[in-house]
């Protein structure tokens, strides 16, 4: 069996912002938001950054959009390295990915309609004659479930969930191949977040889009995703499809994260026994040493606290970067290991 | 006693004129103890029923209608002052966001010890000593330090345990938590909840937790209030109200959310539309438009709330016999 190319690889991606301080801006230190990251997505596939708040999933998103300029490390894009793309290939790659962000409010122009704001790629990169444009904008409206009144409203005589359809189908204005979704159903109410998670997962289906998705909520990655990294201080702890990484993670943080969700069912939630993760996320500008999630760690052992685990394969497409991964799986599934901490009393 | 009851609060705006009703024949109660959760999406009205126990409404907010009771007093016939010495003593409230409800220019001592030296007449001394204690009992280490902290100091979580050490400062009998773990990752919104549900059930107070994230109720509230552009629309336990929704909105919103203890595949059916409009007029039940059951008379009759098996309902067509989400996988 031979793989097909992957449509984007990511290789040993590092992005550091500067700190600066004092009267003449000298760099004080190095923020490490991203520290050798590596992934590949396959054409047609989601798949899936998950992490808590600076974690680096943002950043990443933002160097693959060519928003940021990574500080080392490739991404090839359908086999090429964007650093070596001459103005004319980087505005087609411009045009092949595209971003849906989370806040539609904040990411669409209040002064414009709606029409004009899904018009405006087509007309800058001439995509359609200027006498097909509105059709074409009335047609992207319709697949994203609006009908073609909305072309004529502004930004906030909408609902945050229609609103998200407009930056979706802009999105889809510049026929692209990969979206880059950033948090982009966080910001909705649940009975409206399923719907433009159905919306997604259609529109992937029918044109066959590849996506990029950043998340923190892990039942909404789950669910959209093929594959999962899941990211912690700049780093992939664990990766793998999404069905192995949910149903048999083997990072001490992807458990804690898993653990921590509590699902709607209360007659299971009562028994369930979780310990919650102690602490909190260092400081990305002074990571501790050695695995950067030792000091968080149930099972961290000497070795932790000295040397980083490379990401390894456990099993094929399962990579994990951990020491104590037998460890780890044994205090996972084995609840008298655990500090017991009950939800309510019922 | 019931701690707090709640019967048939109308919460009203007036706006350029016009007088809209934000909340409707909102009733629910709870005893020590326990804990009540309300449930729903933005401008279901949740947030304003809390406020309205605080006396915290805003201008152009008014309790219009109904009985808001603590431990059998009316709070509606309360003066302005004698709800002002309930509130942060028997009362208290954490918000969702630390940042916003600290005051970022106070040492966290300041804010510690206000309560406890204005409505317990405690020393700064007293004050001082037993805010350290709090600090600790909250999980905060080096309590001596962070006292003399300022909020931007802290992280969010240790913000929030601030908080949480505020409401509980003066031994009140009820907390009433907005969205309390909303603006936190998930591993420290375990943390929160875990310490919040403890702290209450040692302290034996009542906790009104308020939130849109069906998990969180599922796994830290005894009893559920559904609310819906307004209305409560279903009331019941927690397990009666997860294993047999009866109103279609709360098995829409249940069959909404993907979930991580069923198959990756199961289908999400999301309600078509979106909640109204709170200044719109509707007639009949407010959820006629989004429903897949709704008849001409729920386009023109309000349904009251009314018993439908172990539930509460404001609706003509309950669920009688349905499959919860788990049974339609399996």
């Amino acid at each position: 069996m031979s793989a097909p190319a992957p449509l984007l690889q990511v290789q040993d991606l590092h992005v550091n912002f500067e700190i600066r301080s004092g009267l003449l801006q000298r760099v004080s230190g190095l923020i490490r938001a991203v520290s050798g990251v590596s992934f590949e997505i396959e054409r047609g596939k989601a798949f899936g950054l998950v992490g808590e708040s600076g974690c680096g999933k943002s950043t990443v998103a933002r160097a693959v959009l060519q928003l940021l300029e990574p500080s080392a490390g490739q991404i090839i894009y359908d086999g090429q390295d964007l650093a070596q793309l001459d103005k004319a290939d980087m505005a087609q790659f411009r045009r092949k990915v595209q971003a849906v962000f989370q806040d539609p409010y904040s990411s669409l122009n209040p002064r414009m309609k709606a029409g004009y704001i899904i018009a405006e790629p087509i007309h800058v990169h001439a995509l359609k004659p200027p006498g097909e444009i509105k059709a074409e904008v009335a047609r992207l409206l319709d697949i994203c479930g609006l009908p073609a009144r909305f072309a004529d409203l502004y930004p906030h005589e909408m609902s945050g969930g229609q609103r998200q359809r407009i930056g979706i189908a802009r999105a889809l204005a510049m026929g692209p191949e990969l979206i880059v979704c950033d948090e982009a159903v966080s910001a909705l109410d649940v009975s409206i977040q399923a719907q433009i998670i159905n919306l997604l997962e259609e529109l992937q289906r029918e044109l066959g889009l590849t996506y990029l998705f950043i998340g923190h909520d892990l039942s909404v990655v789950r669910h959209i995703c093929d594959d999962v990294a899941v990211m912690y201080l700049g780093r992939i702890a664990e990766t793998a499809p999404s069905d192995t990484l949910f149903s048999d993670p083997s990072h001490p943080y992807t458990q804690a994260l898993i653990e921590a969700v509590p699902n709607p069912d209360p007659d299971a939630e009562v028994n369930r026994i979780i310990e919650p993760l102690a602490g909190e996320v260092p400081s990305p500008a002074n990571p501790p040493s050695g695995c950067v999630f030792h000091p968080r760690c149930p099972v961290a052992t000497e070795r932790c606290h000295h040397e980083e685990p490379a990401l390894e394969a456990i099993a094929p497409d399962h990579a994990t970067a951990c020491w104590n991964v037998s460890a780890a799986r044994k205090r996972f599934t084995d609840p008298t290991t655990k500090t017991v901490l009950q939800g309510a009393e019922k | 006693m019931t701690l707090l009851r709640l019967e048939n609060v109308a919460i009203d705006v007036d706006r350029d004129g016009q007088t809209r009703r934000l909340v409707h024949d909102a009733s629910f109660e709870l005893d020590r103890g326990e804990t009540l959760a309300i449930v729903g999406e933005s401008g279901s009205g949740k947030s304003l029923s809390a406020l309205a126990v605080m006396g915290l409404l805003a201008d152009g907010l008014r309790q219009a209608e109904g009985v808001i009771e603590f431990e059998g007093r009316d709070l509606s016939a309360m003066s302005p002052k004698q709800i002002n010495q309930l509130r942060g003593s028997e009362i208290s409230m954490i918000f969702q966001e630390p940042m916003t409800s600290l005051n970022p220019v106070r040492s966290i001592e300041h804010q510690l010890t206000e309560g406890m030296r204005l409505k317990m007449g405690l020393s700064r001394r007293g004050a001082r000593a037993r805010a350290l204690e709090l600090l600790q009992e909250v999980g905060i280490s080096d309590p001596a330090q962070r006292l003399r902290q300022y909020p931007h100091q802290l992280s969010g979580g240790m913000r929030q345990r601030v908080m949480i050490a505020i409401a509980l400062s003066c031994n009140p009998k009820l907390i009433l938590a907005d969205e309390p773990t909303t603006a936190l990752d998930v591993t420290i919104q375990a943390q929160i909840l875990a310490l919040t549900a403890k702290l209450c059930r040692d302290h034996d107070v009542g906790l009104v937790l308020i939130t849109h994230n069906l998990g969180i109720v599922a796994r830290y509230a005894r009893n559920v209030a559904v609310m819906y552009a307004g209305r409560v629309i279903e009331k019941a336990s927690a397990r009666d109200l997860y294993r047999a929704p009866k109103h279609p909105y709360t098995r829409g919103l249940l069959d909404s959310v993907p979930r991580l203890d069923l198959p990756r595949d199961r289908p999400l059916s999301p309600i078509a539309g979106a909640p109204p409009d709170p200044m719109e007029e509707l007639t009949g039940c407010r959820f006629h438009p989004r429903c897949p059951k709704a008849t001409d008379r729920c386009i023109a009759e309000v349904p009251a709330i009314h018993d439908v098996e172990r539930h509460q309902v404001a609706c003509w067509h309950p669920n009688l016999a349905q499959k919860n989400a788990r049974e339609a996988v399996a």
